[in-house]
């Protein structure tokens, strides 16, 4: 398996750090910067949507039912899909190590 | 072999820039390096120079346009001096890290403030720790001649780095100098078509300019770090093949007169020229002195220096730039660090002067040398540094 940027050493490194694997952008996890995640209420949630649109790194997806939730490999925790909730179906939980 | 002519170096410059048959230049004008972008304005207008000329509306567009011209794979040209570089600052470090060879000429001058449009180096010290190779030249002749020397070294596949080339601002810019012109032949035979390491092209698609994570960001410094090291075997290789293919043969530290010299004189830029007069008037009045003029800023030649500096037992460095709070001039910090730790270590006498485009004499130069023998005879220094004829020190 090729290393992954972080183990890298300096001699590996591409010259002039460019990248070469082009959407590599996807494999960078973002998840681990979040301090609290969202957690939807199926019973109050409307299904319209607009944590879906709001999301600002697409971190949200819909499942079978219809219903939202957020991915986790990527989502940083900001809330903005609790605050723009308009039903007030997500709660933002606090992350335990 | 071209004939000598009489020409104003700038236009010398701009014409050595023609015959590496750039691609791009971009530049915004501005006192003293003006009329080295309103010759190539010309030379394109003209039609004598197939070239893009972009009129950018500041100096940090000339290097943003000069990064991304070099990223598309094509040879630029750029110049600033002072503020201008300054306002261009942001880009001119982001340049070596995308190890991309842009090619400058800097018409060394003050900055501000106070403003002033006069020749020193504290623009250069400004951006001394950028990643660029760095050369300054001498006379006309030389400048011409580091021209097609930047691009040659700035282009190896191993380099991939920007270089600047710094001459004094009206000293040099603005003096008419015999300047013997390059063959075509030979530039051809010195420099050869531009390949770049990477590009942006759609049939290899890059991502230039990346975010760097902590956990990335210091291997991609110690990698650019470790190639501007690491260019000084093709800064040589360039040098001797420019001196086999024209005669002139340059080297990192030039010398005059310092085999057995007990003092010697170090100096970067123009000064070193006045400074070999100043050698041989002392050398006549029976003093043992020498003379060391840096050539090579970055990637600074340590060893040659602590071989030029010999058994000297006294070495005056000549600053044209304060290290605000430091300990004397730039130039004098760097040699302090070269003799650190050297066997019969010389003593420093560092002196700041001809800032501004002060006029420095050979009589000043003199005085400076008889002033350094009694403030080291016999007793260690106890000042680093002194500011040369200011009034009130």
């Amino acid at each position: 398996m090729a290393k992954t940027k972080t183990d890298l050493t300096w001699q590996e490194i591409e010259i002039g750090g460019v990248v070469t694997t082009p959407g590599n952008a996807a494999e960078y996890k973002t998840g681990n910067w979040r301090s609290s995640r969202p957690v939807w209420d199926k019973n109050r949630c409307v299904k319209c949507g607009i944590c879906y649109i709001f999301c600002p790194d697409a971190a949200i997806n819909e499942d079978e039912e219809g219903f939202f939730e957020a991915d986790l490999y990527y989502c940083k925790g900001c809330g903005i899909c609790a605050h723009e909730c308009p039903t007030g179906s997500i709660t933002m939980v606090e992350e335990e190590e | 072999m071209g004939k000598r002519i009489g020409l104003e170096v700038s236009l010398s410059a701009a014409e050595a820039v023609k015959m590496a048959n750039v691609d791009c230049i971009a530049a915004y004008p501005i006192t003293p390096q003006t009329h080295i972008v309103e010759h190539l304005s010309e030379l394109v207008n003209n039609g004598e120079l197939d070239a893009e000329f972009i009129p950018v509306e500041s100096e940090h567009s000339a290097m943003s346009v000069c990064t991304g011209v070099s990223a598309a794979g094509a040879r630029v040209f750029t110049c600033t001096s002072s503020q201008g570089l300054a306002l261009m600052n942001e880009i001119v470090h982001i340049a070596p890290t995308m190890r991309l060879p842009v090619v400058m000429i800097l018409a060394n001058r003050s900055l501000s403030g106070p403003l002033s449009i006069w020749n020193d180096h504290t623009d250069v010290m400004s951006i001394r720790d950028c990643g660029w190779i760095q050369v300054f030249a001498h006379n006309g002749q030389e400048t011409f001649d580091h021209v097609l020397f930047a691009y040659r070294v700035a282009e190896a596949k191993k380099v991939s780095l920007p270089v600047m080339i710094h001459i004094d601002g009206f000293i040099l810019t603005h003096v008419i100098e015999p300047v013997e012109f390059w063959d075509e032949e030979q530039v051809r035979a010195y420099l050869p078509d531009f390949e770049p390491v990477n590009s942006l092209h759609p049939d290899h698609p890059v991502s230039m300019g990346a975010f760097g994570l902590p956990s990335i960001f210091s291997e991609v410094k110690v990698a650019q770090d470790e190639a501007l090291i690491q260019s000084k075997g093709e800064i040589m290789a360039a040098w001797k093949e420019l001196g086999d293919i024209v005669g002139r043969y340059y080297k990192p530290v030039e010398t005059y007169r310092n085999e057995d010299a007990e003092t010697i004189i170090v100096t970067q830029g123009s000064f070193g020229e006045t400074v070999t007069l100043v050698v041989d008037a002392l050398r006549e009045e029976g003093q043992s002195v020498g003379l060391v003029m840096n050539r090579l800023w970055r990637p600074f030649p340590f060893e040659e220096f602590r071989e030029a500096l010999g058994s000297a037992k006294n070495v005056i460095v000549i600053d044209r730039a304060i290290s605000n709070g430091g300990q004397g001039g730039p130039l004098a910090i760097e040699l302090r660090s070269v003799l650190y730790g050297a066997a019969n270590q010389p003593t420093v006498t560092d002196y700041i002067c001809g800032l501004a485009g002060r006029d420095v004499t050979i009589q000043d130069f003199k005085n400076m040398y008889y002033k350094s023998l009694e403030k080291v005879k016999g007793k260690p220094l106890e000042e680093d540094f002194e500011y040369y004829a200011v009034r009130g020190k």
